[in-house]
């Protein structure tokens, strides 16, 4: 393994809202490693797309980065100007969202679109920019590029958007790109292809950080998962691993919830109650009020990230 | 890849920029929504629009030629005539002055075309960009704009018409300037609330991650998307500009007689009213007429132009 291309220590972002600070983000500490797919599963308004943001530095106000280190190529690019930011977002990190349908700017074509972020980062002529942007957009799978050029988003289907997305994502060749949810919207055939150019990516260089609550997409491509429950990391393993011996209950219940599925059972099975209020989070661990092996240790203080069996594999509970 | 293949391709792609898109990308794709294909649709669907287009056409051509059609001279008094009603020699009948009315509408036609259009433009420009500064950079930025449209809407629009037009004086620039500075702040506050909207908007987060810079975003991504409401916003406001400008010539602040504005022929036909009514009453159709042609032509440009509307 090599090197890692984006190391998270210890991240705090919070909401400072008026009835008090939301800590939606704590004490995240994730890698992505060079040329590796590592995915964040989690569900609604676990701080996923969060963590997502602070790394983009674009976490909406009154949100805030309170502390941590945010290391891009081993460099912290937490604090530094706007400006700077702004030469990295396109350039060396990159995001795609969940929704293509609408993350197009409507009124404009997406050869201008596409072609933008490479005019802004690289100091090439027109002309040149041109020929990167037909490029990009055959090696993403859009075929007559040359007409789909000067269409406008609507006139394109959702998976061709997310494609576009994607090459407009990847054109400046970032080494990170942060994948938010790529394929929720898309329906399933469309998802597989999708999936697939993501991993052709990676293979060509880029580390990806993907963000689903799709179990089935981080089965499919993910080397590395890290699971987070209200805020915080609650396990990571190896896509293997996590499936194969999940450490944590939240992680058993999520995939007891997801292979149910499969199964000839009448009723969908389901993690019994309902994601804390982050303003008012209980006193020990987050997931106890919910967690059938809960013990009296567990109401009263958090546990810390212990090591489960296999190398590299962590939950944070007291039982393994 | 090969990047001659390419080079043909972006080549081919700029070609075909200039020319209609071909059959087989139409068959695809349906047709491109050029700005003269959006018209073409206007023309089929929206008759009450192109009925308005042409009527303000021929009000502008009309006002354009005066000097040619008008049948008497601007200030050419007939004094046998004075106040005689519409009939053969004087078509839409004689003021109090027996100067003809008709001659007057064309050459007001001309004055109040260009009040209701210039300051328009202007008052759209310096209320358009406060405005979506304002809603995108928010914070104090945004205080402060919008106290100033705040102040400028809490006054009497009139009265701070008057003191404008005091400090500047008289003369076609000066009221052009006045309106501009009384109306840019309701444009501002359109903008900046659907500015407001569109930067929540994932496109803009997109823009941001590729590091697109906030003050090309400003320009480049959200104000073209408020084009629409905008062309709307105009064509409401020249027929208030006009009617403003009417006001103002009323009170001696505006166009000064013997020249002759729409406003100022209403306004000084009023005394008129019970025994001569054709004095304020032509004028008066008039700046009716290219007031309801304006809001029509909006309402029918809308409807093409708005990508939020489309069926």
């Amino acid at each position: 393994m090599g090197s890692n291309t984006l190391e998270i220590r210890q991240l705090n972002t919070s909401f400072l809202t008026q009835k008090g600070e939301v800590r939606a983000v704590m004490d995240v500490s994730l890698d992505v490693p060079e040329g590796k797919i590592t995915g964040i599963v989690g569900e609604s308004g676990c701080g996923k797309s969060v963590t997502a943001k602070s790394v983009m530095g674009l976490v909406k106000y009154p949100g805030k980065v309170m502390s941590g280190e945010i290391l891009l190529d081993g460099r912290d690019i937490r604090d530094i100007p706007e400006k700077e930011k702004c030469a990295l977002r396109g350039s060396e990190v990159s995001m795609i969202f969940q929704e293509p349908m609408t993350s197009l700017n409507p009124v404009i074509r997406i050869g201008k679109q596409v072609e933008e972020a490479l005019l802004l980062h690289k100091d090439i002529p027109k002309e040149q920019a041109r020929i990167r942007t037909v490029e990009m957009l055959e090696s993403v799978g859009i075929s007559d590029a040359g007409n789909r050029m000067r269409c406008y988003p609507h006139q394109l289907s959702g998976g061709l958007r997310q494609r576009v997305m994607i090459a407009m994502a990847m054109i400046c060749r970032p080494k990170l790109l942060i994948a938010d949810e790529p394929t929720t919207a898309l329906d399933v055939t469309v998802e597989a292809q999708i999936l697939r150019l993501m991993k052709k990516l990676c293979s060509g260089g880029t580390s990806i950080l993907l963000i689903s609550h799709n179990l089935g997409v981080i089965a499919q491509i993910c080397d590395y998962v890290y699971v987070m429950y209200a805020g915080r990391i609650v396990e990571c393993a190896d896509t293997v691993t996590l499936f194969d011996h999940p450490a944590h209950p939240y992680t058993m219940g999520l995939l007891r919830a997801a292979t149910s599925l499969r199964q000839d059972t009448e009723i969908l099975e389901t993690i019994p109650g309902v994601v804390p209020n982050l303003l008012h989070l209980p006193k020990g661990c987050s997931f106890a009020p919910r967690c059938g092996s809960c013990g009296d240790r567990c109401r009263g203080e958090m546990p810390l990230m212990y090591e489960a069996g296999e190398e590299g594999h962590m939950a944070r509970c007291f039982m393994c | 890849m090969l990047p001659n293949r390419s080079r043909k391709i972006v080549e081919e792609y700029e070609k075909s920029l200039k020319r209609p898109m071909d059959e087989n990308l139409k068959s695809q794709i349906g047709e491109e929504e050029t700005f003269l294909t959006l018209m073409k649709r206007m023309v089929r669907e929206n008759k009450l629009a192109v009925f308005s287009a042409v009527v303000i056409l021929l009000f502008i051509i009309a006002a354009v030629l005066a000097p040619v059609i008008s049948p008497y001279g601007l200030s050419e008094m007939d004094l046998r005539n004075r106040l005689s009603p519409p009939g053969a020699g004087h078509l839409f009948g004689t003021d109090e002055a027996g100067r003809d009315i008709l001659t007057r509408l064309l050459y007001g036609s001309r004055v109040s075309l260009l009040t209701g259009v210039v300051p328009t433009i202007l008052s759209m420009l310096l209320g358009a960009v406060l405005g979506v500064v304002s809603g995108f950079y928010g914070r104090w930025i945004d205080a402060v704009i919008m106290r100033i449209a705040d102040i400028t809407l809490a006054f009497p629009s009139m009265l701070l018409a008057m003191v404008i037009m005091y400090i500047l004086g008289d003369g076609l620039i000066n009221v052009f300037l006045t309106l501009a500075l009384v109306n840019w702040a309701s444009v501002a506050r359109i903008v900046r609330s659907q500015t407001l909207q569109l930067k929540e908007t994932e496109y803009v987060e997109a823009a941001r991650v590729i590091g697109v810079p906030k003050r090309k975003i400003v320009f480049r991504h959200l104000l073209p998307n408020c084009l629409p409401t905008l062309i709307v916003l105009f064509t409401l406001n020249v027929p208030s500009a006009i009617l403003t400008e009417s006001s103002l010539s009323f009170l001696g602040l505006g166009i000064q007689p013997p020249d002759a504005s729409w406003g100022l022929m209403v306004n000084s036909g009023r005394q008129f009213l019970y025994n001569a009514p054709w004095l304020s009453l032509v004028p008066g159709i008039a700046i009716m007429v290219i007031v309801l042609a304006f809001n029509f032509l909006g309402d029918g440009l809308r409807d093409v132009l708005d990508p939020y509307q489309k069926k």
